[in-house]
């Protein structure tokens, strides 16, 4: 039955694709001169980037038949030339109009801020602005939703805790389902990698990475507010969290580790080469950590929105329901790849720990 | 290239909140987690061991249980069986003795027989020579009535008597 659905759902779309193919074609060259044209790239660039407010709905107002984004306003701090500036991104008015602090004067172009000089806006041939970037501290959207992952966390967490103090050692309902996977984090990821004598340490390090990620990741998929944020499939979150493996990894290494390294077990002619390589290594492990996350995540948010906008690419509401049938299809390998990439993320951090840690050869 | 570009405040944040997450969830959840589960696990396992141990502990109890029932049997089986013993002695005893008993009896009733026996027939030597005295002196009366007769018998005697 399954085989049969999706054998008629490809059969469906290739037909769609080539029956519109003509059509789309005459259409695009029609509205080449119109305005707004669907810029799929943008729109999905757009959405796994991180924004200065919390994009809701978008509203048309009747009358003059404009679209109006419904969007929560997030702080937005600023630091320019040694002063400190703090306001609410409704004031750029989703980029229409600049904010004037003293004589600083600050625009929001492509969800980026920029201080605007006496020469107003410059940009280079690609169009891309060249004016002096203020250092941005502001509560984007991925920090709004960091925090709220960050509170989900411990109000998960916490009471569960409390229940075990209190004395309910049986678990049940919610301490039921997480205990396995604590444990299992605990037994199958901590003692095995890092040993029996030494994984305490990390195991809280491992615990709120993986919950971490996992939990960012499932808000993620979640369409609407608050879910939504592309966080896990930022590269500046992810290189944070690679960033903390190097850190632990190294200042935990043991002397085998750092001989492995500075005095590989090689000829001495040979240790020009080996201890560059060596040295190469401990940087590309949380190198590769940082790059699989972001790009499985991004990848997943791209296709989600890719099938989505094929929609507004052929135009037409009859592509939807193929549209519909892949993005669900994808949504649930993005669930299980929202808990892999948690759990590779924490498994590996546990192997590079382990093998810091490792005293003999 | 903005994507792979990572923005220094979303850097500042994540570290931050980072940081303070995992000290709370370290603090408050992680080490109560653990340490119960930990706990749990132990008294799971002392609970096991002491089962284990009341179990060792029935299985010697039972055999001690079957030793001493087995001791009690053999004791009362040495009981029953000196009861036995005591009783064929004493009915043995008793036996010997009886017949002891009865033979002195029979004895002392033997001898008081043969005594009575020797009286009686000496009461009756006695009775007889008197009466045998009385019947010589009727005899005699009525033989010596008469002179002829006194010397035929006078003669008879003489005749019998052999005078060497």
């Amino acid at each position: 039955m399954k085989r049969i659905i999706l054998l008629l759902s490809a059969m469906y779309l290739t037909s769609m694709a080539f029956a519109n193919e003509e059509p789309v074609a005459e259409h695009q060259a029609q509205q080449e001169h119109q305005e707004a044209d669907f810029d799929p790239t943008e729109v999905i660039m757009h959405h796994i980037s991180d924004a200065h407010d919390w994009h809701l709905f978008d509203l048309t107002d009747k009358e003059t038949g404009e679209k109006h984004a419904v969007s929560i306003p997030l702080p937005v701090i600023l630091f320019y030339k040694g002063h400190l500036d703090v306001f609410l991104s409704s004031a750029f008015h989703h980029g229409e109009s600049t904010v004037h602090k003293e004589e600083r004067e600050y625009a929001l172009y492509h969800n980026k801020i920029y201080a605007v000089t006496s020469e107003g806006m410059v940009f280079d041939e690609h169009e891309h602005p060249i004016n002096p970037k203020p250092l941005d501290f502001s509560i984007t959207k991925n920090v709004a939703s960091l925090l709220f992952s960050a509170l989900f966390l411990l109000l998960i967490f916490i009471p569960m805790a409390r229940k075990y103090k209190k004395g309910n050692l049986v678990p049940s309902g919610l301490q039921g389902f997480l205990e396995p996977i604590v444990l299992f984090i605990k037994e199958d990821i901590a003692i095995p990698n890092i040993g029996e004598h030494k994984f305490h340490r990390f195991l809280p390090y491992l615990l709120t990475v993986f919950f971490f990620i996992w939990i960012n990741n499932m808000l993620g998929l979640v369409p609407f507010f608050p879910g939504g944020a592309n966080l896990t499939g930022n590269i500046a979150v992810t290189m944070t969290l690679a960033v903390f493996t190097l850190i632990i990894t190294n200042t935990s290494g043991s002397k085998t580790y750092w001989g492995h390294v500075f005095a590989p077990p090689v000829p001495k002619w040979l240790w020009f080469i080996m201890i560059p390589v060596e040295m190469i290594g401990v940087l590309s492990k949380p190198f590769a950590l940082m790059i699989r996350l972001f790009a499985n995540i991004t990848a997943g948010h791209i296709i989600v929105l890719s099938l989505v906008s094929l929609i507004f690419i052929f135009k037409t509401v009859w592509i939807s329901p193929a549209s519909i049938v892949f993005v669900l299809f994808m949504d649930v390998l993005e669930l299980l790849v929202a808990i892999l990439q948690a759990y590779i993320f924490t498994l590996l951090s546990a192997l590079f720990i382990g093998l810091a840690v490792h005293e003999h050869h | 290239m903005d994507l792979v570009t990572p923005a220094i405040g979303l850097v500042f944040w994540t570290v931050l909140i980072f940081l303070i997450l995992l000290l709370l969830l370290r603090a408050f959840a992680w080490k109560p987690i653990l340490n119960a589960v930990d706990e749990r696990n132990e008294s799971i396992k002392e609970a096991l061991a002491a089962a284990d141990k009341a179990k060792e502990e029935m299985i010697k109890l039972q055999a001690d249980n079957d030793m001493v029932l087995k001791e009690a049997r053999i004791e009362r089986d040495k009981i029953i069986k000196e009861a036995r013993e005591l009783k064929e002695k004493t009915i043995s005893e008793a036996k010997v003795q009886a017949k002891t008993e009865a033979d002195a009896l029979v004895t002392s009733a033997k001898a008081a027989i043969e005594n009575e026996k020797r009286n009686a027939i000496n009461a009756i030597k006695n009775e007889m020579a008197n009466l045998s005295v009385q019947i010589a002196e009727k005899i005699l009366e009525q033989e010596l009535s008469d002179k002829e007769k006194q010397k035929r018998l006078i003669e008879d005697m003489l005749n019998k008597t052999n005078i060497n």
